[in-house]
């Protein structure tokens, strides 16, 4: 008696409490509050910018060429991301493993194209000395490398999954998940982006 | 047994995503690791929470003593501090440098440490799957890291006061530049280096946390608990949550800003600065206000973090021991929303001196005044639901009118410090320190009290004891308002906050005799909670063991579960809900648990 119970709510639904149905899988739900969370520290940081211009001393800058190279790398592989999303579905797992693949590499190629006009920005004299605007480049862009690397790290497990020829899993919910951050590291940096262009 | 063998597979299963099912199919054994360490199940990562606050507040009292000694008895000498404290009490007495960093401890350690962490970190664990009806948290996985987050926090917070140049002392909204330079005092050396980090882990396993407890309350109930059934703390630690998410990684920007100050030459809070050297320091252009703006952007919403679980609580257990119905369960509901969005709209209230600009100042004043709508339609519905109850003296419940008691008193001071004019005789006099620990200090202490020996039977499957209890209640009750009201006197008189020794001024001295009073009450009420938590241990092993399974007449879901529930809660299937949590009293009957059909002639909730 017990036992059948038990089974038909493990079977059921995702997280087997009475067999409801549920809109959204709580992992999702939690990682819509994460991103939430993580916006708001970029808001912070982000106004604080607004303020420290106000202040004696400020410094400019004018946006080098490499960030719009950056910013297409990482715009083309939410595209690429969302293709790999719906290969998984349709169940074309070769498809799926090489649109996997090429996000990640994109996801690789902005990171470093974000170092580079980093560096680019040194040159041009933005430096972090100073009270001019070069420390928030290390300290906003670094932290959203840190959430693109967060990123590229779930999506080589995705992939190491994808290879594997031991373990085949068909759950979408790591996928989309995956996919949900990464549009989110995406929207992100187009935010920051826009916010440097505009008030640069 | 071999259902309990059974059962334990099943919840292995629910608490993973459904892609890992073919994982578990070898038998699953608890070790004392997973079982006592690195457990995933809630109710256990709450008692870890609840212990590791117990000895944290055990830290934090004792150093308000200590500090309390030296305001009470500037005069005296006392050998035996120089004997445990070293060269932070030569002679006997204790060094100003020391005396900082015990208020600038005390503070951290109680409000994140105890109020927030050992808070709703217990209660938020221990009721939320409880109480909706769920087999654990959405992701039993981050519950587990929050607390290991938290537990490394409180390492490195405890490692700071064995440094040379001794723990952070800057006060704990470590306000730049005394935080930001390492020359300003020696408890600005290492000590803030290791409590920024502490405090960022302490954000991390916050934020774990809050994900968790928003994520399972929305996602996790069971058939038929709509969002107005849950019971009134399943509100509250939903809001709690929500705020701890949205404000708590705001806090963590200005410390990574500070910690740029710090050590990389930057300057975002400093500008022409002069040492007592006479040299002068190159940084320019930084504001110190900035930081005080991403300070109590959180800093306000902080201390609803820590009293809207004690509220929730209070509503349950006031409820079920006046065998009545919650009064106003929406205005209720209501009230803590409003409570939650005026949060993040008054921080500037704490910076009224800084030279705010006087209109903004005034929009703030307004909004903070705001705040004394919602809390008073709280209190209102709270007595009107004592009002004729058929009252059970609990010790759960005495905590809970005595939450009541202190919030009003505490409330109302309130009114007075939000005013901005008012602010600028009162702003870091004993006047502030008298209105937040009774309004939050005390009063959330109340809600936690009230928490642990009302649930306590659920916790430990035992009762505390009462007589203790009650031992406890009243020298707490009595004491606190013994400590705290002098203080608004002090406060009004002007005596300033933060200050070693007041004998040297004339307008303050007249003061030593209450100082004195004080500092004594304090050290009397620190024993009876030396008590307390005798008590508590005491009765984890040898208190009085429950023998019913809803041992308070309760409606809610947590005691239909057995006695010493296991992980995943229920054996078998999670009852379904078909009413609200407050039928007391309803059609002659004491009580109707929710997990009781509607009858054919009952009005549904």
């Amino acid at each position: 008696m017990v036992t059948n119970s038990i089974l038909k709510q493990y079977t059921g639904a995702p997280m087997g409490n009475g067999g409801q149905r549920k809109k959204i899988h709580p992992y999702k739900f939690t990682l819509w509050v994460g991103i939430g969370s993580i916006i708001m520290m970029f808001a912070g940081f982000t106004s604080a910018y607004i303020v420290k211009r106000e202040q004696p001393g400020w410094i400019g800058f004018s946006m080098p060429m490499l960030f719009w190279y950056s910013t297409a790398a990482i715009l083309l592989s939410s595209i690429t991301m969302q293709m790999a999303l719906r290969a998984f579905k349709s169940r074309e797992m070769g498809r799926y493993r090489n649109l996997l693949l090429i996000t990640t590499a994109l996801g690789v190629l902005f990171i470093l194209l974000q170092v580079a006009g980093y560096y680019q920005l040194n040159h041009m004299g933005v430096r972090v000395e100073g009270s001019g605007s070069g420390v928030f480049f290390i300290i906003i862009f670094g932290l959203h490398a840190l959430h693109v690397a967060g990123g590229i790290v779930a999506l080589a497990v995705m992939v190491f999954r994808a290879l594997s020829s031991t373990r085949r899993s068909y759950d979408v919910v790591p996928v989309e998940v995956t996919a949900t951050y990464w549009h989110f590291v995406d929207l992100l940096w187009v935010y920051l982006f826009v916010f440097f262009l505009l008030i640069q | 047994m071999s259902n309990e063998a059974i059962l334990h597979e099943a919840d292995v299963h629910t608490s993973h995503s459904n892609g890992h099912h073919d994982e578990h199919v070898h038998h699953h054994k608890e070790t004392f690791l997973t079982k006592y360490v690195f457990s995933q199940d809630h109710k256990m990562i709450a008692k870890q929470f609840l212990i590791t606050g117990i000895i944290w507040a055990f830290l934090g009292g004792m150093m308000s003593v200590l500090f309390r000694l030296q305001l009470g008895y500037p005069e005296t000498t006392f050998p035996w501090l120089e004997d445990i404290l070293g060269h932070w009490a030569k002679g006997g007495k204790i060094q100003p440098e020391f005396y900082y960093a015990l208020v600038t401890m005390h503070g951290t350690v109680l409000v994140f440490f105890v109020l927030t962490a050992g808070l709703s970190g217990t209660f938020a664990n221990f009721l939320i799957p409880l109480q909706i009806g769920a087999r654990d948290m959405a992701s039993p996985m981050l519950n587990m890291l929050s607390y290991w987050f938290f537990w490394l926090a409180s390492i490195i917070m405890l490692s700071s006061l064995f440094v040379q140049t001794g723990p952070a002392s800057g006060g704990w909204t470590s306000y730049p530049p005394l935080s930001a330079l390492g020359g300003a005092s020696e408890g600005s050396k290492a000590g803030v280096d290791l409590w920024i980090i502490s405090m960022a882990l302490f954000v991390v396993s916050s934020l774990l946390g809050g994900l968790n407890y928003i994520s399972t309350i929305l996602n996790m109930r069971t058939k038929g608990m709509s969002m107005t059934r849950v019971p009134l703390t399943i509100w509250a630690l939903f809001f709690t949550a929500v705020l701890g998410v949205l404000s708590f990684p705001v806090l963590l920007s200005g410390f990574i800003l500070l910690l740029f100050d710090r050590h990389a030459g930057t300057s975002f809070y400093l500008s022409d600065i002069y040492l007592a050297s006479g040299e002068a320091l190159p940084n320019e252009g930084g504001s110190a206000i900035l930081f005080q703006h991403l300070f109590w952007f959180l800093g306000h919403p902080e201390v609803y973090i820590i009293l809207l679980p004690a509220m929730g609580m209070v509503s349950e257990i006031l409820s079920t021991n006046s065998r009545k119905p919650i009064f106003g369960y929406m205005a209720m509901v209501g009230s803590l929303f409003a409570i939650a969005i005026l949060a993040f709209l008054v921080w500037a209230h704490h910076m009224f001196v800084t030279g705010l600009n006087p209109f903004l100042g005034s929009v703030f004043v307004l909004l903070t005044l705001l705040i004394a709508v919602p809390s008073a339609i709280k209190v209102f519905n709270w007595l009107t639901t004592l009002w004729r109850g058929n009252i059970r003296f609990t010790p759960g419940m005495m905590f809970s009118i005595g939450f009541v008691s202190l919030f009003i008193s505490g409330g109302l001071t309130g009114i007075w410090l939000g005013n901005s004019s008012l602010d600028i005789h009162l702003h870091d006099t004993y006047f502030v320190i008298a209105h937040f620990h009774i309004v939050m200090g005390v009063a959330s202490f109340f809600g936690m009290f009230a928490g642990i020996y009302h649930w306590f039977p659920k916790m430990y499957g035992r009762y505390m004891n009462n007589t203790m209890a009650y031992v406890h209640f009243w020298i707490t009750m009595i004491g606190a308002y013994l400590i705290f009201w002098p203080m608004h006197y002090e406060g009004l008189a002007g005596m300033p906050r933060r200050y070693l020794d007041y004998s040297s001024w004339e307008s303050f001295k007249q003061f030593a005799e209450l100082n004195r009073f004080i500092s004594t009450v304090a050290m009397i009420v620190f024993a009876v909670q030396l008590l307390f938590v005798f008590n508590f241990f005491y009765s984890i092993f040898k208190g009085r063991k429950v023998t019913s399974q809803n041992p308070w007449g309760s409606n809610t879901l947590e005691w239909t579960t057995p006695i010493r529930p296991g992980h995943g809660n229920w054996p078998g299937e999670i009852p379904e809900v078909h009413r609200w949590a407050y039928d007391y009293g309803k059609d002659g009957r004491e009580f109707i648990p929710q997990t009781e059909p509607v009858g054919a002639n009952e009005s549904a909730h």
